[in-house]
């Protein structure tokens, strides 16, 4: 499972829309081992595609030395597809390059809907898992009503049929 | 001649893995001759059956991309640090 801030989620995905129809790229780093994204790294797209993205090879490089200066690895890698859904395609399979990241997939291609999912790409084989959008910003203690699958602070998005 | 070599999470499993190793070559393409030599498979996994630098691998040599100095040509002197980091990318296509 993904467990994610909602801030960083929200940032995820301004940036997507702010890129499309282009694809967007980035990284959501965190304390190696923890396995909790914090600090959210909007990553430039080299190929500057509406079908393919690339992490600038200078821009990689610095940060993931900043990461590891930082005792940090990249626990979230993200991108958008513009026009398909939010599945790992097979050039994402073939490229997955970091076995130990949570490969999340945004799909701007409704402006109205939010679709994010996340996956883990180990040697060819992709595994979906459900995602937990935490809200920080939420007062648990406030009077308020929510629906099945939810609770005040968080959301459970489950795996999509697929 | 030592060269540090920076291995990715992804290639440890040809290090034992160790996230950092040794090796000596005058060239990125000598290095890593010398490091199939102990790490065998490592190789084959940067360079395609042509010869090349694989298109999806990135090579360092300090803070340079290997690409701008020449590729696999690119000549390493003593103390110098390779740093080898798999290429993001992907997308719909």
């Amino acid at each position: 499972m993904l467990r994610i801030d909602r801030s960083i989620l929200d940032a995820i995905v301004a940036h997507a829309r702010r890129d499309h129809p282009d694809e967007a790229c980035g990284v959501i780093a965190g304390p190696a081992g923890s396995d909790t994204p914090t600090r959210h790294i909007p990553m430039e797209n080299a190929a500057r595609s509406m079908t393919f993205y690339e992490f600038d090879s200078m821009q990689q490089l610095r940060v993931w030395r900043e990461m590891d200066d930082r005792g940090e690895e990249p626990v979230v890698i993200y991108h958008s597809h513009t026009a398909t859904e939010a599945y790992p395609s097979r050039t994402d399979i073939a490229l997955a390059g970091e076995p130990s990241a949570h490969y999340l997939l945004v799909s701007t291609r409704d402006p109205e809907v939010e679709e994010i999912r996340s996956f883990r790409i180990v040697d060819g084989v992709v595994t979906e898992e459900p995602v937990q959008v935490v809200d920080a910003t939420v007062d648990p203690h406030a009077v308020q009503t929510y629906m099945f699958g939810q609770n005040p602070t968080t959301v459970d998005y489950e795996c999509s049929s697929r | 001649m030592a060269i540090e070599v920076r291995i990715p999470t992804i290639l440890r499993s040809y290090t034992g893995g160790e996230k950092v190793v040794q090796g000596s070559g005058d060239t990125v393409r000598d290095l890593l001759t010398d490091l199939d030599t102990r790490y065998s498979g490592l190789r084959a996994r940067l360079i395609t059956e042509d010869g090349a630098l694989h298109r999806f691998v990135n090579v360092y040599v300090n803070d340079e991309d290997v690409r701008f100095l020449g590729a696999l040509d690119a000549k390493l002197t003593d103390g110098d640090t390779v740093t080898i980091l798999p290429a993001v990318a992907g997308g719909a296509r």
